[in-house]
This record gives C-alpha cells, sequence and structure tokens, in this order.
C-alpha cells in the first residue's frame, strides 16, 4: 500500500514537472512579441522594449525561465502578466465562479446521468429504455454553443426564466443553464455507463441470492447491485470533474460568466503567457488530484483492488 | 405420511428466447415432508434447477410457470411478489452452486450474513445482530467468526463462501431449504464437510431439504428419496435405497452406469525401460505477492511419467497441481530443480527450443467454455496448430484437422459450428482434438472433466481412453476425483500444499493409502450406494473423532 502510494505520488511528480513545461515551451513558442502587443498600434521604444524584456527576464533561455517560473510556483508565487497584474490574484477572483459552475455541473451529471442510467438498467428494452438512449445521443451530438445559444433563446430571452448572461442573478439561478450545457455531455456519458454494468450486474448470481434473501428491489438495485456497478461511472465522474472546472471556456464565454475558462481565454488572446501558465499549471493539478481520487475511490468501492 | 411442506404438482414451465418459446419443465410432481430430504437428479438442462427456482418465484422474467407450488398451505405460483418476498428468505431458503459468485463481492460477509439475520427479526440491535451472525457462522463451523465478519468473498475459500451461504440460509431457520448443487465446485474432501453440515441441519432442525445435484455418490449420502429429471420431465422416483438397489427407468440406469466408482479395474503394465516423457525433480515454485511476501505453491516435489503412461496428480485445490502442470510447458517460474520434458530442459531453454518443446506437448485445461476462442469455428479451433506449428495448407491441413476431429467423434455440420453452440462435452472433446492434434507425446490434461455432468463425462473419458491407446502419449491427469483417476490412470501421485506425499501405483495408493491424508481424500469420495455410503460416512467421522482427539491429547 505505501508503496504502491509513493509510486504513484512519483508518477505524479514527473507528470507535474513535464506537462508544465510542454505548456511553458508552447508559449514560449508563440509568434509574435507579447511586449510590443501591450502598445496596441502605437510603436514603443527600443529601450522600453529592452527594459521589460529584461525585467520578465523574456531573453533568458527557456530552460531558465522555466526553472524561475517553478521556483516562483513552489512559493505560491504564479507570476504577474504584462500589464503587472498578479495572476495569483486574476485566478483566485475567477475561480470562485468556475467551481460553482464546475461543481452544479458535476452535481447534475451524478443526479440526473445515475436516475437516468437506473431507469434504463431497469427498464432495459422498453420503449422508456430506448426513449434514454436516443435523447442522451441526440444531446451530446449538438455542438455545446447550438445548446448553449438556444437554451438563451428559450429560457432567457422567450420565456423569461432564467438569467440570459452574467453571474449578477448568483447561485444557482444564474448558474442552471450553463451548468446544464455543460453537463448534458457528461450526464449522457454517466447514464450510459451505469446502464451498461448495471445490465451485467443484474444478472449475476449475488443478485439471485440477494432476491431468495427476501430483499427488497429497492435495496437488491440501491445497494447490491449500485455499489458494483459504480466503478465505470466514479471513473469518469472524477475525471471529468477536471474537465469541468477547466473545459468550460465556451460556456462561459456564451454565458459571460468571469470564471477561470473566460480568463484563460483573453489570456491566450492577449498573448499573456504567466497567466497562460499560471491557469494551465493550476488544472493539471487539479486533474492529478482527480486521477489520485479515482483510484482511491476504486478501492473504496472494490475491496478486491485493495487487497492486490 | 403427514401434511407434505412443499407440495409441487403438475409443474410447467416454459421459457421464451427471441420469440421462441420452449418447454423447459413439463408435468413435474413432487413433495417434501418436513425433516426429509429429497434429492432432484439430473445432468444439465434437465429442468431441476428451473423446477427448484420456480419454488421460491426466482425464474427470470421470461418464464412462464403453471400448476402449483404449494408451501405449507401457501399457494406459491402466481402469489404477490409481496408473499413471496416473506416466504423467500424467511420460510423457504436458498444455497446456490457457485458459492463465491452467490456472494456479493464488494461486501463483507458480516454484512451479507446480518442482512439476512435483520430480515427475520428487525428489531435487534446492533450488539444482538452482530451476536446473532456470529453464532450462525460457528454452526457452520466457520473458524474464528469475530476476525472473519470484516472478510470479503475473495478472501476465503469456495467452501468456506459455501459456509456463509449456509449461514445465511440458516438465518430465519427455514422449514425449507433448496441446495442447487451445493458441492459441485468444492473439493470432495470439502464436499463431505458441506455435506456434514446439511445433514447436521437436518437433523437439528428438522427441515426439509431438496437437494438438487448430479452428483449420485452426493444422493446416495444425504437422500431420504430421489426424483430423476431428464428432458424436463420425471422419469422416476422412490426411496433412495430402492432407486439405487432396483432403477427402472432405463435412464436412470445408464445415471448408475456411468458413475465412476473407486475399484473394479486390473492393473496395467508400464515400461520403465525407456526414457521418461517428464521427469521433474525437486521442483520448487515460489509465488511472490506484494502482500503476502513469498508463497511456496510446489515444494521440492519428484516424479517422472513414462512413455504411454498416465500419472495422477491429485489433491485438493491450491496444492499445487496445476501449479506442476504449467511448469512443464514452462508457464510457471521455476525457483529450484529442473522439470525436462523429452530430455529438453524447459527451465534453461531458450524460446526456440521451448517452441519446439511446445509441439511436443498438448494441453487440455479445466474449462472448455474459457479455454476455446469464440470467434473460431471448431474446424478453425483445430485446425490453428497444425498451420501455424507444422506449416500445413490447403487440402492437406482439411484432410488433417477432418481426420483429428474424427478421433473425437466429430463430423460434417460440426465443423463449422462455434464453441456456443457445443454443449460442455462436445467443447471439451474439441479441446483435447487440438491438444493432440500435433500427436504430442506428452498430454497435460487440467481437470478435463470436473466441469462435466456425470453421463457426460464417461462419453469424454471413453473418447479420451480410445485416443490414448491409438496415439500411446504419456499423459499427466490432474484431477482432483479420485473415481476419475482410478478408472483412467496408471500411476497416482498425491499433492499436499505443494509437497508429494504419496506416490505409486494406482491400485496399491487407492485401495491401500499409506498417509493419513490419502486415506482422508479416498474416505470422502461419496460412494453411489446408500448403504455402502452410510457405512463410509460412519467410519470417515470416527476417524476424524479419532484424529481430533489424538490431536487434543
Amino acid at each position: 500500500m505505501i508503496r504502491s502510494l509513493s509510486q504513484r505520488l512519483l508518477g505524479l511528480v514527473i507528470v507535474f514537472f513535464g506537462v508544465t513545461f510542454i505548456i511553458y515551451a508552447m508559449v514560449f513558442a508563440l509568434p509574435g512579441d507579447p511586449i510590443r502587443a501591450l502598445g496596441g498600434e502605437r510603436p514603443i521604444s527600443d529601450t522600453t522594449v529592452a527594459a521589460l524584456r529584461a525585467a520578465y527576464h523574456l531573453d533568458d533561455p527557456l530552460i531558465v525561465q522555466y526553472l524561475r517560473y517553478i521556483g516562483g510556483l513552489l512559493t505560491g508565487d504564479f507570476g504577474t502578466d504584462f500589464l503587472g497584474r498578479s495572476v495569483g490574484e486574476q485566478m483566485l477572483r475567477a475561480l470562485p465562479v468556475t467551481i460553482v459552475l464546475g461543481l452544479s455541473a458535476w452535481a447534475l451529471e451524478i443526479i440526473v446521468g445515475l436516475g437516468l442510467g437506473i431507469i434504463a438498467a431497469l427498464r432495459r428494452d422498453t420503449w422508456i429504455d430506448r426513449g434514454i438512449l436516443i435523447t442522451t445521443i441526440l444531446a451530446t451530438s449538438i455542438p455545446v454553443f447550438v445548446v448553449g445559444v438556444s437554451a438563451q433563446l428559450l429560457f432567457g430571452v422567450r420565456w423569461g426564466i432564467l438569467p440570459v448572461a452574467g453571474d449578477k442573478a448568483g447561485w444557482p439561478v444564474a448558474f442552471i443553464l450553463p451548468a446544464a450545457v455543460i453537463a448534458i455531455y457528461g450526464l449522457a456519458v454517466v447514464s450510459r455507463l451505469i446502464r451498461t454494468s448495471m445490465i451485467d450486474n443484474l444478472g449475476m448470481d449475488y443478485v439471485r441470492t440477494a432476491r431468495a434473501k427476501g430483499l427488497a428491489p429497492s435495496r437488491i438495485v440501491g445497494v447490491h447491485v449500485l455499489r458494483n456497478s459504480a466503478i465505470p461511472a466514479v471513473t469518469f465522474l472524477a475525471t471529468d470533474l477536471g474537465y469541468l472546472l477547466g473545459g468550460a471556456v465556451v460556456v462561459e464565454g456564451i454565458f459571460n460568466l468571469p470564471g477561470i475558462g473566460n480568463l484563460l481565454f483573453s489570456a491566450i488572446r492577449a498573448h499573456e503567457g504567466p497567466t497562460v501558465v499560471g491557469i494551465s499549471t493550476a488544472l493539471i493539478l487539479v486533474f492529478l488530484l482527480t486521477s489520485a481520487l479515482v483510484d482511491f475511490l476504486h478501492t473504496l468501492l472494490d475491496p478486491r483492488i485493495r487487497h492486490d | 405420511m403427514t401434511q407434505p411442506l412443499l407440495t409441487i404438482d403438475d409443474l410447467a414451465i416454459d421459457f421464451t428466447v427471441d420469440g421462441i418459446t420452449a418447454r423447459a419443465v413439463e408435468a413435474v410432481s413432487l413433495e417434501v415432508a418436513a425433516g426429509e430430504v429429497v434429492a432432484l437428479v439430473g445432468e444439465s438442462g434437465s429442468g431441476k434447477t428451473a423446477t427448484a427456482m420456480a419454488v421460491l418465484g426466482l425464474l427470470p422474467s421470461n418464464a412462464r410457470v403453471s400448476g402449483s407450488v404449494r408451501l405449507g398451505e401457501d399457494e406459491l405460483i402466481g402469489a404477490d411478489e409481496a408473499v413471496l418476498r416473506e416466504v423467500r428468505g424467511k420460510r423457504a431458503a436458498m444455497v446456490f452452486q457457485d458459492p463465491q459468485g452467490a456472494l456479493n463481492p464488494v461486501f463483507s460477509i458480516g454484512f451479507q450474513v446480518m442482512e439476512s439475520v435483520r430480515r427475520q427479526d428487525p428489531s435487534l440491535s446492533r450488539r444482538e445482530l452482530r451476536a446473532r451472525t456470529i453464532e450462525l457462522l460457528e454452526r457452520v463451523e466457520i473458524p474464528e467468526p469475530e476476525k472473519r465478519l470484516g472478510y470479503y468473498p475473495h478472501q476465503l475459500s469456495g467452501g468456506q463462501c459455501q459456509r456463509v451461504v449456509i449461514a445465511m440460509a440458516l438465518a430465519s431457520e427455514p422449514e425449507l431449504l433448496i441446495a442447487d448443487e451445493p458441492t459441485t465446485a468444492l473439493d470432495v474432501t470439502v464436499q463431505a464437510e458441506i455435506l456434514d453440515v446439511l445433514r447436521g441441519l437436518r437433523e437439528r432442525l428438522s427441515c426439509g431439504i431438496l437437494l438438487i445435484t448430479h452428483d449420485m455418490g452426493v444422493v446416495a449420502d444425504l437422500a431420504d428419496r430421489v426424483v430423476v429429471m431428464r428432458n424436463g420431465r420425471v422419469v422416476e422416483s422412490g426411496g433412495a435405497v430402492a432407486v439405487f438397489s432396483r432403477p427402472e427407468a432405463p435412464y436412470t440406469q445408464e445415471l448408475l452406469a456411468s458413475v465412476p466408482r473407486i475399484g473394479g479395474r486390473e492393473a496395467t503394465e508400464v515400461d520403465h525401460a525407456k526414457p521418461a516423457v517428464l521427469e521433474v525433480s525437486d521442483l520448487v515454485v515460489d509465488f511472490h505477492s506484494r502482500r503476502r511476501g513469498v508463497f511456496r505453491a510446489v515444494d521440492g516435489v519428484t516424479f517422472s511419467v513414462q512413455p504411454s503412461e498416465i500419472l495422477a496428480l491429485v489433491g485438493e485445490s491450491g496444492s499445487g497441481k496445476t501449479t506442476i502442470g504449467r511448469s512443464a510447458i514452462g508457464l510457471s517460474p521455476v525457483t529450484q530443480g529442473s522439470v525436462r520434458v523429452a530430455g529438453h530442459d524447459v527451465v534453461h531453454a531458450g524460446r526456440a527450443e521451448r517452441r519446439e518443446m511446445r509441439r511436443k506437448v498438448g494441453v487440455v485445461f479445466q474449462n472448455p467454455a474459457a479455454s476455446l476462442n469464440p470467434r473460431y469455428t471448431v474446424e478453425q479451433t483445430v485446425s490453428e496448430p497444425l498451420r501455424v506449428v507444422l506449416g500445413l495448407r490447403g487440402r492437406e491441413l482439411r484432410e488433417r484437422t477432418v481426420s483429428v476431429l474424427e478421433s473425437v467423434g466429430f463430423s460434417g455440420d460440426w465443423l463449422t459450428r462455434y464453441g456456443h453452440q457445443l454443449s460442455g462435452g462436445q467443447r471439451q472433446r474439441v479441446s483435447i482434438a487440438r491438444a493432440v492434434a500435433l500427436d504430442p507425446v506428452l498430454l497435460i490434461a487440467d481437470e478435463p472433466t470436473s466441469a462435466l455432468d456425470v453421463s457426460v463425462q464417461a462419453r469424454v473419458l471413453d473418447v479420451f481412453r480410445e485416443l490414448q491407446a491409438s496415439l500411446g502419449f504419456a499423459c499427466l491427469f490432474i484431477s482432483h476425483d479420485l473415481a476419475v483417476v482410478d478408472s483412467l490412470c496408471d500411476r497416482v501421485a498425491v499433492l499436499r500444499r505443494g509437497r508429494l506425499i504419496e506416490h505409486g501405483e494406482r491400485s496399491s495408493v487407492l485401495s491401500n493409502p499409506q498417509q493419513e491424508y490419502t486415506r482422508e481424500l479416498v474416505a470422502a469420495v461419496p460412494v453411489p450406494d446408500p448403504a455402502l455410503q452410510a457405512e463410509q460416512r460412519r467410519r470417515r467421522l470416527a476417524e476424524l473423532e479419532a484424529s481430533r482427539g489424538t490431536a487434543v491429547a
């Protein structure tokens, strides 16, 4: 157990340095000069450029810049962008919005996805099962901006039930539409994973034993079958949490939510290297932690993995 | 006779699959009285399990049931799900064939037994629940039950899992216990213990037992009355002694005749002058596991197999017999000692030599369904080694394949069938054909018939004997079934916990075992004759008592 944990940690460290370096190098290699871009149309004097380049150590070799950056990271410093703003502070401001949005979407995926999956498995091969299948395929095949804009049009403009954009209304009202739009894909996957593994498990001998014990159907499905069927869906859900916290760029854009996605998007457009790398690094940390969480959840759900 | 506990009257069951309805059970009537054991006997597909499932309303939704099943006064066919749930696990309980599969893998056994206890009396406090669960586990003789409560099914042996399933069934002190092949998946010695537990239940709780089995030895050991089923119908029923001594239906006679028994075969001559085909000397195999450290599966085993000789490797599961078989084809990590096949050193062979050696060795595995490629037809399965190893092509390949398959009784249409379209016995014959296709000098057969019904097993063993006589290969026959071993093998080697404890001519080892453990093994094989079996059980229990007594002293 301790050995596997330390192996796991070592893996995390390697992945962390590898991925941050690649992103750093990619931003480094982006065409165009961020300093000259600061001035927009107006030319900037060569001495100013040189001073700024020196201040941001832009003339150092890639590896030196990277190591300096990592050094800062280890002391909790995400660096400053070219306008002199602290990247850490910007992220702190944007993070709560994204976290609330991601967790709301995640909750929807769990509740609705699990529910639909269980219903589809129990009503296997009926019109209910097929209806759920067709709806989820349809929902996942429509691009997310189409779903988002249509939802704004219907719920926000035509019926006026929910705000069209922005986070002024606060949680939950402002987050219902964007969270639902992001969650559609994930809940479709969750429902199908749950359906398949529940159907497999419903045919197992231990279900027959549970019935022969005289247990109520709700207990057989809710306790015995569900825990056995949960692993694939839990794996997906945990990795999806990372995606939800980082991949909401489009939806945050559509609904004009000042989250991490929005920040990342404008940073990429403005060639703000430190901000891009800072956000990416934070997201990588989230991904790494969720994947460690997956392994931990596996051992909780299935003692056979624990005892290997 | 008093009012019967269970009355099945004119039961019929239809299954509908893909719109086609087939009758699985027809006009079955039987009764079980309190304190009585009724054995329902027949091969797989005879409808015996479906009949048992119908009693508790456990059939899948594509089954249609008609007729009548009464528990005491209450009609169960057509009863409400709510009524049935009051019966299940309270008045009637069930024990299943595959104990490891019957338990939920992700919950501890304590949790699963407590579930049954709580159903019986929901008012129990946590402490009382725990105490009652421990008491149940004690009753089925689980060692250290307090400690075992937190164990998961995969941490227990098959026999222990079956005890847990029985403990769950006993939680409610049921009037009726339905046991569906309760010992089929277990070793003989474990089987004998489980049968003792069931016998004890009947005597103490006076519950009726409906015992479903295909093993006539088990029937003889436990049953008061026997009901024989075939193709969904009852072909014979009566008192156990009467059915065994004067079977009336031809099928019952056939069934009894196909049960292998120990004793009654002449010794065979083996040529010891020629060099041995398989020589295992001082073999040690260790398995390394992160949690448990080193496990010595095979510990200093030495034996040899002469040309045309069949050597049986017997022992319980975990005794190392399969590991030894695997070492002969270079699949076990040999820690120490040597394994030589037809003069080649298996342990130190390079890739090329190993490949050369493998074509001289054929292997038949225990589970025919799992060891055949589901995407291959019978013909593809058998022709593959001929094509790959011998490089045969076209007509030559086909002719050779057909002739090999004919030798195991396959021809015509059967060649284009897939594994799932065959019965267990047919699959195993295909496996044998594949193993002998290259005309090996040595065949390793790992429990080739233990997954099969007796009548089917008899046919497969016949095929095996014929092939061995005509091809003359030597064979390492791994088995836990001493009766099969007795009917087939020349010499016997008995393994226990990785060590070879007894080794010699078949007749001398089985009829006059020198080791205590071998005696136990032989005594644990139930004899398909109620009177003889009762006698044997008395002797076995007396010996057990005696050995426990000496252990204490």
